[in-house]
């Protein structure tokens, strides 16, 4: 807004004007608090100056007040609450036919890997008026994603997947930084994303050298490492088919059901023992120490495409099973 | 006898006995409370000597004047010493330790050797840390999250917890003395509702110390193992939750906010009325207001995970939790305003503080409600606004309150008055550093600034604000340095203080300035109410010019 | 004298008045009833910190129990329950004992008082004694978690049950955290009641005076009471066959 003296970033998400919406409020309520608060003060201050032979008069109270200005703040309170878990909500809840990129972060860099095979260190491109999905990891401590310009961070944590969505809106090169501390160059992790409009992001994905497309990177994996041995397409294998696996409900051998989301697809191949479907055994092999995140984020992105029309298009997850609640935040 | 000439100085409970042995063996709350005033200073100016290499690093945006490491472990020591060593001390063990007796009439506090022990753990902590910063410091920030703290940190990770676990059974046994004290050793008439409400914010803050630093101290406990053992119970690589780490630690550490904030509230209550000369507004308030900030005080702690990987669910009930904490200390804002109206009012050097406070505590608070707000946090977590708020809270509030009340208290403690004009002077200068350092930090924060970052050259917009602040900050420290010096002036030229220089309510003014070894000639009978300054003659003199 | 406000040398009526008290009140106390009421209010409310400290390892071990069942049922079925079990015995007996002690006490029998608290000694030391044979045990089944850690032999035992060594080393790091600090509990326990034993034997404890004993009992009966929740808590998880 001030060119010299700016206030806020620049906004480049969808949600960026929202939370901005709400800063401003609270930033007005919050300036005629405190300037009420400080007039009355100052106000009594000269007004009720010590004088000479005028005392000061008691008042024990007065319940009405008291209540008046607790019920009072606690109901505008309550307003900002609601406004916030409404931006909130919307921030938690990615699109289903969001792209997904797939983030790793690991001390002191950023490595993303695009759907459609790119990859990038410290840099995301993406284009104006696209859903994105960062799917995202760690592969050491905590790290947190932030861009100031899309008013939006997420942890990012090993052992687990978090997610984060956004639209970008506006054109340009914004500020990517890690606000986790995550050792000597925390404060060098930092990058950029690159937003771009649609035709010139095209272009940037047909220049450079692209890898194959996530999932088939995947694939290949997936034969590489053995598990299409047990894990066929159908019946015969010794280990569940996974055609059209991801996002239904699970039923495992103790009797608990879970949904088969990012986290529980990585946490089979590195600790297989931990859900064991129902009606199989624990034989599957551990993979832990043997993949990279890299390579996990391939075979996900691999289970994911089985059993959809096309590898790397979006889910039309039939509607007798329910739609995942993704269980990563 | 009662009256004494200049001459021939009373015996008090300063000059009643010598040596070093009278003052390390004491077990008088009195002495003990000056033996934590000289060791919380000495770790004030270690933390804010740290903070003050931070921000000469900030004024340009290359890591120019210490290595990275350096710098990480100056912020976390920063943090670690001015919490754990200063802060968490600072009003009960100085102040509280030397007024709740006085204020409720007893002889002492109900457990005098405990008392004494909770001093050298104190300073058996201290010196464990500092032995732990000369051999080379910890780097993890104070927050210590896993699984950097216990599989990546190449720093003294042990030691700093140990430090910390055992400066927390100082706080715990604190705690644990004033609200045994409050409850039985009451004088005769001294009911609940005739407490000074400074009793009932060191009772409210004993309580959060009690119940929730054991948490924190287990927390610290298995930290310690799992570095040592490498075990797995916080790091995923070893099948433990970082998640789990961050909850447990924030059980206590958000908690630990009211232990800081409390008292200072409890000084300010004691201030305005006195400088009103009308008692506080809203008695029951004020004093409940405090009950139910310790209380709710214990249900938020998770708002500082909104974007750690909890669920949709938990933020949700976390932030609700976090405004409805907010209406007590809204209420206490509102009752001191209201106790100024139709009063009597001066400016003293502890009013000005109480000013001071009420001020930028208002805006510290009131930007508590941004962070609660989950709309908001998403951006702001772990960036300068956050450091912006809690420096508002803990400086602008805590350590304001803690000066207004050395103020206001010192002709009890030391039968000196300090220099009023200097005081004044001083009260000015802190509060016009602190704005200019901290106000910028708002701004910067919300810009997109990520705290703990050494060095931000790829970001040189940053750099104005980072200007302003560290100006701020030069200006802050002379603020603190003026009453170290005119306090140490005062105890030898200062003017001797009469028993009640301001007129004041309260027991602990009914005797001398500095009180007998044993508090009370007579163990006092109260059959007034508290803030009975419908009967008390206004000073003659103001305030001393 | 002394800076104490707390009057140490023997005196008579002579400095504060023909009221008698014992030797034990402590002069900041009006009297004897303001101690004993102090004294016994300081000490639950140490045990009300003690219930938090011990609570945050409690709530590790529900919160991965609950992830890791498996892990967790294995390793507590690897702990010896019939050792388990006779100490939880001798530590109620302990408990019986300082109970009974207190009651001596009360009761003015200075030589059935001196009886008790010496039994609650060698019931807390057996206590000791067990859990120190069930740890070496376990060092040498290799369950001590760190470099040396070994649950080969539990995935054997289970072949048809899925066991992961993190997490089976994650029971075995909660197993001795959780019994090492109860342990040193008792070990401070134990302290405590030799001090409290010499000073029955010398006759400091009247009908009138036993503070010590009561705060001291109440501490012990405490550190039974966490025992009583780790011993379900560690050991029965489960104790039918797992399939």
């Amino acid at each position: 807004m001030f060119e010299n003296f700016p206030l806020w970033p620049a906004r480049a998400s969808t949600t960026a004007g929202q939370v901005d919406a709400l800063y401003i409020f609270l930033v007005a309520l919050s300036a005629v608090m405190s300037i009420t608060i400080f007039t009355m003060i100052l106000y009594f201050a000269a007004r009720y100056r010590r004088r000479q032979g005028v005392a000061a008069e008691q008042i024990e109270g007065s319940t009405p007040l008291e209540v008046t200005w607790s019920v009072f703040p606690l109901v505008i309170f309550m307003v900002i609450f609601a406004w916030g878990m409404v931006i909130y909500f919307h921030e938690r809840t990615p699109p289903q036919d969001a792209t997904e990129v797939y983030v790793v972060a690991k001390q002191w860099m950023w490595k993303l890997q695009h759907e459609e095979g790119q990859r990038e260190i410290n840099q995301l491109h993406v284009p104006v008026g696209r859903d994105i999905k960062l799917i995202m990891t760690s592969q050491d401590v905590i790290h947190s994603f932030f861009v100031p310009a899309f008013r939006l961070k997420q942890d990012v944590l090993p052992g687990r997947y978090t997610t984060l969505w956004f639209r970008a809106t506006k054109p340009g090169t914004y500020h990517l930084f890690c606000s986790q501390y995550c050792g000597t160059q925390h404060s060098g992790m930092v990058g950029q994303i690159v937003v771009m409009e649609p035709a010139q992001y095209q272009a940037w994905l047909a220049g450079g050298i692209a890898g194959a497309p996530l999932a088939e990177t995947g694939a290949g994996l997936f034969q590489q490492l053995g598990c299409s041995t047990c894990h066929r397409s159908d019946t015969q294998g010794r280990g569940p088919n996974l055609v059209g696996v991801f996002g239904k409900k699970v039923l495992l051998e103790d009797g608990r059901t879970v949904v088969a989301d990012e986290d529980y697809i990585r946490e089979s191949i590195l600790a297989p023992t931990a859900k064991i479907v129902s009606g199989f055994k624990p034989i599957m092999p551990v993979f832990q120490g043997l993949v990279s995140e890299e390579q996990l984020n391939a075979l996900v992105a691999y289970v994911k495409s089985l059993g959809q029309a096309a590898p790397g298009a979006r889910p039309g997850i039939p509607a007798a099973v329910q739609p995942a609640q993704p269980k990563v935040q | 006898m009662a009256t004494a000439t200049l001459t021939q100085e009373r015996e008090n409970y300063l000059n009643q006995s010598y040596g070093i042995k009278s003052w390390l063996l004491t077990t008088d709350h009195k002495r003990i409370a000056l033996l934590y005033l000289v060791s919380i200073t000495f770790f004030f100016f270690i933390g804010g000597f740290f903070a003050l290499l931070i921000r000469l690093e900030l004024l340009t945006p290359a890591g120019d004047l210490v290595l990275a490491d350096t710098y990480n472990k100056l912020f976390s020591m920063h943090g670690q010493v001015m919490i754990f060593f200063f802060l968490i001390p600072s009003i009960p063990a100085v102040l509280g330790n030397f007024l709740v007796p006085l204020m409720i009439g007893a002889k002492d506090l109900a457990f005098p050797r405990i008392n004494l022990l909770s001093w050298y753990l104190y300073i058996i902590a201290g010196l464990t840390y500092i032995h732990c910063m000369l051999t080379g410091g910890v780097d993890t920030g104070w927050t210590f999250y896993t699984p950097f703290s216990t599989a990546f940190s190449n720093t003294k990770v042990i030691e700093a917890g140990l430090a910390i676990f055992v400066a927390g059974f100082s706080s715990i046994l604190t705690g644990l003395n004033f609200v045994v004290t409050i409850h039985r050793m009451r004088a005769p008439g001294m009911t609940w509702t005739r407490l000074p409400l400074f009793i009932w914010a060191h009772y409210a803050t004993s309580i959060i110390q009690l119940l929730g630093t054991p948490v924190l101290a287990v927390t610290l406990v298995l930290v310690v193992l799992e570095r040592a053992l490498h075990l797995g119970i916080f790091d995923p690589a070893r099948g433990g939750d970082p998640l789990l780490f961050q909850h447990l630690f924030w059980f206590y550490s958000h908690p630990a906010v009211y232990i800081m904030i409390l008292p200072a509230m409890g000084v300010v209550t004691e201030i305005v009325p006195c400088f009103s000369r009308k008692r506080i507004f809203g008695y029951k308030f004020v004093a409940m207001s405090s009950i139910a900030i310790a209380v709710f005080g214990f249900l938020v702690w998770a708002h500082h995970m909104f974007v750690a990987g909890i669920s949709l669910y938990s933020a949700l009930i976390f932030s609700m939790l976090s405004y409805m904490v907010a209406v007590p200390s809204a209420i206490k804002v509102f009752n001191w305003t209201a106790t100024m109206y139709k009063g009597s009012i001066s400016f003293s050097t502890p009013m000005l503080y109480a000013f001071g406070f009420i001020g930028l505590f208002t805006m510290g608070g009131l930007t508590g409600l941004f962070l609660a707000c989950l709309g908001i946090d998403p951006h702001v977590h772990d960036t300068y606004f956050v450091i912006a708020h809690f420096h508002y809270i803990m400086v602008g509030g805590a350590v304001m309150g803690y000066l207004g009340g050395m103020h206001f208290w010192w002709p009890k403690i030391s039968g000196r008055m300090y220099p009023e004009g200097w005081g004044r002077l001083a009260a000015l200068i802190v509060f016009v550093g602190f704005n200019l350092t901290f106000f910028p930090q708002f701004v910067l924060g919300y810009l997109g600034m990520p705290r703990r970052y050494w060095d931000y050259s790829h970001s040189p917009e940053f750099q104005v604000l980072n200007v302003l602040s560290t100006a701020g900050a030069s200006v802050l420290g002379v603020g603190y340095v003026l009453p170290m010096v005119y306090f140490l002036w005062s105890m030898r030229y200062g003017k001797p203080a009469s028993d009640n220089p301001w007129n004041a309510a309260g027991l602990e003014w009914q005797t001398t300035s500095p009180p007998p070894t044993f508090n009370f000639e007579e163990t006092p009978m109260v059959n007034f109410e508290a803030y009975d300054y419908e009967h008390i003659p206004e000073p003659e003199v103001a305030v001393e010019r | 004298m002394s800076d104490s406000p707390i009057a140490v040398e023997p005196h008579g009526p002579e400095l504060h008045g023909p009221e008698l008290h014992g030797p034990e009140l402590r002069h900041h106390f009006a009297d004897v009833e303001q101690q004993r009421d102090a004294a016994s209010l300081g000490m639950w409310l140490f045990l009300a910190t003690e219930i938090m400290f011990f609570g945050g390892m409690f709530c590790a071990y529900l919160v991965y129990r609950y992830w890791h069942f498996h892990e967790f049922a294995a390793g507590s079925r690897s702990l010896d329950i019939y050792l388990g079990t006779i100490n939880t015995a001798v530590l109620i007996c302990s408990s019986l004992t300082v109970a009974l002690g207190v009651r001596a006490a009360q009761m003015g029998k200075q030589k059935l008082l001196v009886v008790y608290l010496l039994l609650t000694l060698v019931f807390g030391l057996a206590f000791l004694g067990i859990k120190g044979k069930e740890w070496y045990d376990k060092y040498k089944e290799h369950h001590i978690p760190g470099a040396s850690f070994n649950a080969d032999d539990i995935v054997k035992e289970y072949p048809q049950i899925p066991i992961n060594q993190q997490s089976e080393q994650t029971y075995f790091s909660l197993y001795f955290a959780m019994t090492g600090l109860h342990a040193l509990h008792m070990v401070i326990g134990v302290g405590l009641f030799s001090v409290i034993a010499y000073l029955a034997m010398k006759g400091r404890y009247n009908s009138h005076y036993y503070t010590p004993v009561e705060n001291a009992g109440l501490y012990w009966h405490f550190v039974d009471i966490v025992w009583i929740y780790l011993f379900p808590l560690l050991y029965l998880i489960d104790r039918k066959p797992l399939k």
